[in-house]
């Protein structure tokens, strides 16, 4: 059974229809054939109008779309000989950052992202995709590795945020992340991020510094939750609303179309309708061929212009009035 | 400028949490304390040691030698760039928080002299927006160390933020790269960098340069952290562990090279100036 969001209810009963005669067809003498065709042009209609017009709180929602796909989904579909290495040489291995080396079209590179589980067990075993400090070294771990050998590096980015728990600041989880930003910031190879559900923060940030940042068109990346956001500034009574974080996610400006807008982000990769759970493997390879094509040119460029772009890219991200 | 040569006339017990009187109650151990007292302690209790949030321009004669301060590009202003509303539209906060703590934002930085020692200095100050970092705040921090890597003399930060401002969105967030991006080039060029970490330091500046530096030093009792203490009892339904997240606490993991009490501050500061960045070499260079 699919899962429906619930913007998208009126779909949802239309194409439980459509089963329902296609059983019924399914064997009898009876032609349904013209009236299913019928039905299923409706039903994508509905879709693309309600695609075309998503509020960000609904783009929120899709992002964490249960059924989304996840950091190694996409390893499982793009990337060749994929090897996960594990652990961070100090403290531990975190479930809820992935990191490895594969092929994507036949180029070696490090691919790095958060993963979220699926399914109770594997939620708590990845931490819902909320990195320790551990995750964040492990990553520049293997960041660092990928540029000794001068392998490009992939980060996918999906995550509510960096957990915040009692061990997680005991080890240092903003000394990690800074870390990260700072270092990062200098890493002698291409590096090509992509958000590819939920962009949560700090958390998310650590590993999308790149030469190149996409976002996949229905995910976000935010400052804060619209949740976040709503409980700080409206929370009356401890009581929220979903109109409050709708409210949230409105003036938050978290959707592709405002990053780009801002320059934020350097593209947007169109999802197939209905959002990339609709048609996984599609959606793989359009993220494949965006790296592909960024390395491209990323690769023909020396190792100090590379590093000064990149500088001057994040540099200039800012919206203040020049004195 | 002016007004920092005034600084001493400014009553900043006004703009921070100490209420007004003569008589003042320390946040940490309720004692009742003269007011005067706790002035001339530096804003210490002298009961408890609890260290008073202050604001800039008493941050500036505590550390910096009398009137070597000159700020630089004090008037960069946000474009306000997602007319962000909350309670209030953000530009009218921002015009509340610009009267209320006497500064256009919630840090400012420029060339000083400790102890005759060329610096650069960024100080934050919590009572504006929380000290919370939006573009300009980032893109002072990234201009304090570009200079400091031109001038090739020691950047000294002092945070204290609740982290990223939600009201620029992303463009917050993104500072942190920024700021942390800058501070990486002054690592390669070995110049000294000093960050001293006030109450509260939290999120995305904790996140970035506040954690970045060669040496980092805390005021006592000093809130420091990532998550925010209640986000974390909320997370995890767990009692916080006793000084979960002071200064003292950070020390302990670390995370921090030192905590030093504000009276020795300047001193500590000059004396790794001193020794990272003796003036011989500098003559050499």
């Amino acid at each position: 059974m699919a899962y429906y969001l619930d913007f998208e209810k009126p779909l949802e009963e239309l194409e439980t229809k459509i089963e329902e005669l296609k059983r019924l067809s399914d064997g009898n003498e009876i032609d349904l054939s013209s009236e299913i065709r019928q039905l299923e042009k409706k039903a994508k209609d509905m879709r693309s109008e309600f695609f075309s017009d998503l509020t960000p709180w609904q783009k929120t929602m899709i992002a964490r779309h249960p059924e989304r796909p996840y950091t190694l989904d996409y390893i499982t579909m793009m990337v060749e000989d994929f090897l996960e290495l594990h652990g961070d040489r100090r403290f531990g291995d975190d479930p809820a950052i992935v990191s490895g080396i594969g092929k994507i079209n036949g180029i070696s590179m490090a691919v790095i992202g958060h993963q979220k589980g699926r399914g109770t067990k594997e939620r708590i075993f990845r931490n819902f995709g909320q990195p320790n400090p551990e995750g964040y070294r492990k990553a520049l771990r293997v960041m660092k590795l990928a540029e000794r050998f001068k392998m490009p590096v992939v980060t996918l980015i999906d995550t509510p945020g960096a957990f915040p728990g009692i061990g997680a600041e005991e080890r240092g989880q903003a000394e990690a992340i800074a870390t990260n930003l700072m270092e990062v910031s200098k890493i002698k190879v291409p590096i090509v991020s992509i958000v590819i559900g939920e962009g949560g923060s700090g958390g998310a940030l650590a590993l999308s510094v790149a030469d190149r940042l996409y976002m996949l068109e229905h995910s976000v990346y935010s400052v804060i939750s619209p949740e976040g956001c709503a409980a700080i500034l409206w929370r009356k009574n401890g009581e929220l609303s979903l109109d409050d974080f709708s409210r949230a996610a409105d003036a938050l400006k978290l959707t592709t179309q405002d990053l780009k807008a801002f320059k934020i982000i350097d593209d947007i990769i169109p999802e197939p309708l209905g959002g990339a759970h609709r048609e996984p493997e599609t959606t793989a390879k359009r993220i494949a061929e965006y790296i592909t094509k960024a390395l491209e040119t990323l690769r023909t460029k020396s190792t100090a212009k590379l590093i000064e772009e990149r500088y001057k890219k994040i540099r200039k991200i800012g919206s203040i009035t020049q004195t | 400028m002016a007004w920092f040569k005034k600084t001493k006339e400014i009553k900043p017990e006004k703009k921070v949490k100490i209420p007004e009187g003569l008589w003042v109650k320390c946040d940490n151990c309720k004692e009742i304390i003269y007011k005067k007292e706790i002035e001339k302690n530096l804003q210490v209790c002298p009961k408890c040691n609890y260290h008073f949030r202050i604001a800039v321009a008493e941050r500036i004669n505590i550390l910096a030698d009398e009137g070597s301060f000159v700020e630089l590009y004090a008037d960069i202003a946000t474009t306000n760039p997602l007319n962000f509303k909350d309670t209030i539209a953000y530009k009218d906060r921002l015009a509340e928080n610009k009267k209320k703590s006497g500064i256009n934002e919630a840090a400012v930085y420029g060339s000083a002299a400790i102890n005759n020692r060329p610096v650069i200095l960024a100080i934050m100050d919590f009572t504006f927006m929380g000290g919370s970092m939006g573009s300009v705040v980032g893109e002072k921090i990234a201009r304090a160390a570009e200079k400091a890597l031109e001038e090739k003399i020691p950047l000294i930060t002092v945070s204290s933020s609740g982290g990223a401002r939600m009201q620029e969105g992303m463009f917050s967030l993104m500072q942190m790269a920024k700021v942390s991006a800058a501070i990486a080039k002054l690592k390669e060029a070995d110049v000294l960098y000093i960050s001293i970490v006030a109450d509260p330091t939290f999120g995305g500046v904790t996140a970035s340069f506040a954690m970045l530096g060669d040496v980092i030093i805390a005021e006592p009792k000093s809130l420091i952290g990532f998550a925010g203490p209640r986000v974390i009892e909320q997370t995890i339904k767990q009692q916080l562990p006793e000084n979960f997240q002071k200064a003292e606490f950070l020390l302990e993991h670390g995370m921090i090279d030192m905590v030093v009490e504000r009276k020795d501050l300047k001193n500590t500061v000059y004396k790794l100036i001193e020794h990272f960045m003796p003036r011989e070499e500098e003559k050499g260079m």
